[in-house]
């Protein structure tokens, strides 16, 4: 399945709930989550972690919007906004971890 | 006018795009300058990446608010304090940033706040 992630890792707890709870398939991140994908963060650790059970997606425009398109973390795939819809209808079904 | 300057504080916490919070602050922070008041602005948590370079909205058609930041010189709010454990935390320097800041510790960022008459938090 498709979980989608849009809050900041530092400042709120959503993707540490969802990395508790997905045990396999996509996570793609978007909005402010995008910093957990980031070189150098603090919680690049989690992320890093969080690959060997679910692959990892970052929506690029909302990075790019954030000045940091050039610090994506090794192992994360960039996607379009095409690329959100593609991940959409190939999973069956979608969390959105508001 | 009063001639009394107080000394205020905007204390920034949330990344840009994701909330209006970095904006609305922005706008704040213009009107006070306009009445010539002693104006701090501190940059701590996810605020930090409000002063990241290089901020591109194009793609998700958003105003991109970041040059504004540069013009504030021009409305003499020069004091900008960004958090040195933030900007760790986040893989950041101060090569990072949009403009000349002073880097402070969590401490002495609580020292500065004391010193406030009036404090404005986003």
């Amino acid at each position: 399945m498709l979980h989608i992630v849009n809050k900041s890792p530092l400042s709120n707890g959503t993707l540490d709930s969802c990395l508790r709870v997905a045990v396999s398939g996509d996570i793609l991140l978007i909005e402010d989550a995008v910093y957990a994908a980031t070189k150098g963060n603090s919680f690049e650790a989690k992320v890093r972690a969080a690959m060997g059970k679910c692959k990892i997606y970052v929506l690029m425009p909302d990075l790019e919007a954030r000045g940091l398109g050039d610090r994506l973390m090794d192992g994360v795939t960039g996607v379009d906004h095409g690329g959100f819809v593609d991940l959409a209808i190939s999973n069956k079904a979608t969390q959105s971890w508001l | 006018m009063s001639d009394v300057v107080k000394k205020f504080m905007f204390v920034n916490r949330k990344a840009p795009y994701g909330t209006i919070y970095a904006l609305e602050s922005l706008e704040v922070v213009l009107i006070t300058a306009a009445f010539d008041q002693d104006v701090s602005l501190v940059f701590l948590d996810d605020g930090v990446y409000q002063m990241k370079k290089g901020q591109q909205t194009k793609g998700i058609e958003i105003k991109n608010f970041s040059p504004t930041y540069r013009a504030l010189d021009g409305y003499d709010v020069e004091k900008l304090y960004v958090e040195k454990e933030a900007m760790e935390e986040r893989g950041l320097t101060e090569d990072d940033l949009l403009v000349d800041v002073t880097v402070l510790s969590r401490a002495e960022m609580g020292a500065l706040m004391d010193q406030q008459d009036v404090v404005l938090s986003f």
